[in-house]
């Protein structure tokens, strides 16, 4: 397994993939995040807007996000657009669900206080509702990163795109079971990685706040 | 109003002792360099009701004078809160008027600040940018904000913590960081809703009296609403008695007692038989109010327990400046 890995490193189909995966996987996941965020707080605060998109949006979480493959080749064809189409979706929902649900269960002192020290708008919603929402935004921002990845996979396995989901099914063309694994593991390990590298920081910054033990 | 009070936030200090002397006197061209008296307060005929349900809130009229300390007192669920969130702004009455310093109240505003039973400080701020919050919502200048800051740390006692993060301090500190927060903007009226309820007994008695010494020094007009009858004969110029189901009021109480005012269970008890005449007093007062109240009380407990709960009309258990009874 080694060996298959070494020798896929040392003819850059590794790198390559690892690379045009972790692009995909950024853009995509931080278009979810600037929807995910911002629709949750919506859905929070708007009743009239949860009663409307409430139930549609948690019916669409049950779906798996890879669902949504043939619809997006019939309007992207086989491009960027299409994987990225799957990705946004598997990461997204889960990110406006935690936002939502952290935002509707502060403690309603919270906003009191706020109001009554003069703050609306805009600094109410940023600074305090968002800020005070955090833990809560950090589980979801965590959940849809693993959505992110896992769509993002599933995605790739389904055509052929560079990245590592194509390294895979490389690795099965050739029957090669020691690409396979390998593969998976770089995925296991950079999985792990990435989530330390992007989270960690904010999670000692939550903990450090709210005298939650860091996980 | 509001821009001249963005003005001159900060420019003195609360505890000033010349403030309780002078006149008060506002212009626009040149800030004064005290904090404003405390204004005046009202509720007329308010009749509240949430989302259509039963009213909690019936007919209920109410004057603070400025600079007042009004206590109000009653039984759980008759009210209290209701009306400090009318008086703040957060609700608003189904009918009748809301009064500020004789202007109706149409949303809440830093003039008008809420000391809350859990503090309400925010978790992702220190205690120094939590007092910071409302003078940085207010648009005064950084520089400014920094000696306020460290103006209103020194006055509760906090100097030491200012780095602290809410979960690490205890709760009386934080009841304290709130206080000072309530203080930033100089509010012309505080309102407290049972901030000490969750303190234990020095640490209330320790707060009641920096409450009693911080809120006359501002001059400030304070609506505290508390659960326990020594903590209103003590901080109250007036203890009004909110009914419950639906809430109104049912009875005032004056307290002329000389301040600053003793703690209940304080140096009076210590040396048995030494209580002086103000003690007397105040015990006279709560007395009065808790049996003025107990009718309530009782009708309270009785609902609670389904109807298993009997008259407490005859000899009485508990001291009566303790609580208010057990159905609360
Ligand atoms: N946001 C709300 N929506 C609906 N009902 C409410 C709301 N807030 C309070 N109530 C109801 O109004 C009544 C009065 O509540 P309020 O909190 O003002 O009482 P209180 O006198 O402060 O009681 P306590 O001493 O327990 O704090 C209660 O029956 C309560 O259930
Ligand atoms: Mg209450």
């Amino acid at each position: 397994m080694a060996r298959a890995l070494a020798s896929a490193t040392a003819e850059g189909t590794l790198g390559r993939a690892v690379l045009v995966s972790a692009v995909r996987l950024v853009v995509g996941y931080a278009i979810a995040l600037a929807t995910g965020v911002p629709l949750g707080l919506v859905l929070a605060r708007v009743p009239a807007i949860k009663r409307a998109l409430g139930p549609l949006l948690l019916g669409l979480s049950s779906v798996p996000s890879i669902c949504w493959l043939p619809l997006a080749i019939v309007w992207f064809g086989l491009s960027e657009a299409a994987i990225q189409v799957v990705i946004v979706l598997g990461a997204a929902l889960p990110v406006t669900l935690a936002t939502e649900s952290a935002v509707r269960h502060l403690p309603p002192t919270i906003e009191r206080a706020a109001r009554t020290m003069g703050a609306a708008g805009p600094t109410l919603l940023f600074r305090v509702l968002l800020a005070a929402a955090l833990p809560g935004i950090l589980t979801g921002a965590k959940m849809g990163w693993t959505f992110a990845l896992r769509s993002l996979m599933a995605g790739e396995l389904l055509f052929v795109s560079g990245g590592l989901g194509q390294l895979l099914e490389t690795g099965r063309d050739l029957a090669d079971t020691a690409l396979v694994l390998g593969v998976v593991v770089v995925i296991v390990a950079l999985s792990r990685a990435s989530e330390r590298v992007l989270f960690g920081p904010v999670e000692r910054v939550v903990a450090r706040r709210w005298g939650t033990a860091a996980s | 109003m509001f821009a001249t009070t963005k003005k001159w936030i900060g420019a003195t200090a609360v505890a000033e002792p010349e403030l309780a002397s002078a006149p008060a006197a506002r212009s626009v061209a040149r800030p004064p360099t005290r904090a404003p008296a405390g204004a005046s307060a009202a509720l007329e005929g308010v009749t509240l009701a949430y989302d259509g349900g039963a009213a909690v809130l019936e007919d209920v009229s109410l004057d603070v004078a400025p600079g007042e300390a009004l206590c109000l007192v009653g039984p759980s669920g008759g009210g209290k809160s209701t009306i400090l969130n009318l008086l703040a702004g957060l609700v608003k009455p189904t009918r009748g008027r809301v009064l500020f310093d004789g202007a109706p109240v149409t949303g809440p505003g830093p003039e008008r600040a809420v000391v809350f039973q859990d503090a309400a400080l925010f978790p992702w701020l220190t205690l120094e940018k939590n007092v910071a919050f409302p003078l940085e919502v207010a648009g005064v200048a950084p520089a400014e904000r920094a000696e306020r800051v460290d103006e209103l740390l020194r006055l509760v006692h906090l100097s030491r913590f200012r780095g602290a993060f809410p979960h690490e301090l205890s709760g009386g500190m934080r009841q304290r960081g709130a206080i000072a927060r309530a203080l930033a903007t100089r509010p012309r009226m505080i309102l407290f809703d049972e901030p000490f309820a969750a303190l234990d007994g020095q640490m209330r008695e320790l707060l009641q009296g920096e409450v009693e010494r911080i809120v006359r020094a501002s001059r400030t007009t304070m609506v505290f609403v508390t659960h326990a009858i020594d903590e209103a004969v003590r901080l109250g110029d007036r203890v009004v008695l909110i009914g419950t189901r639906p809430g109104r009021v049912i009875g005032e109480v004056h307290v002329d007692l000389p301040r600053p005012r003793r703690a209940a269970f304080g140096g009076a008890r210590a040396d048995a038989g030494g209580a002086s005449l103000e003690d007397v007093q105040a015990v006279r007062i709560a007395q009065r109010i808790a049996s003025e109240i107990r009718v309530e009380v009782d009708k309270v407990a009785r609902e609670e327990a389904d109807g298993a709960w009997g008259s407490s009309s005859g000899p009485d258990g508990g001291d009566p400046r303790r609580h208010l009874g057990r159905g609360i």
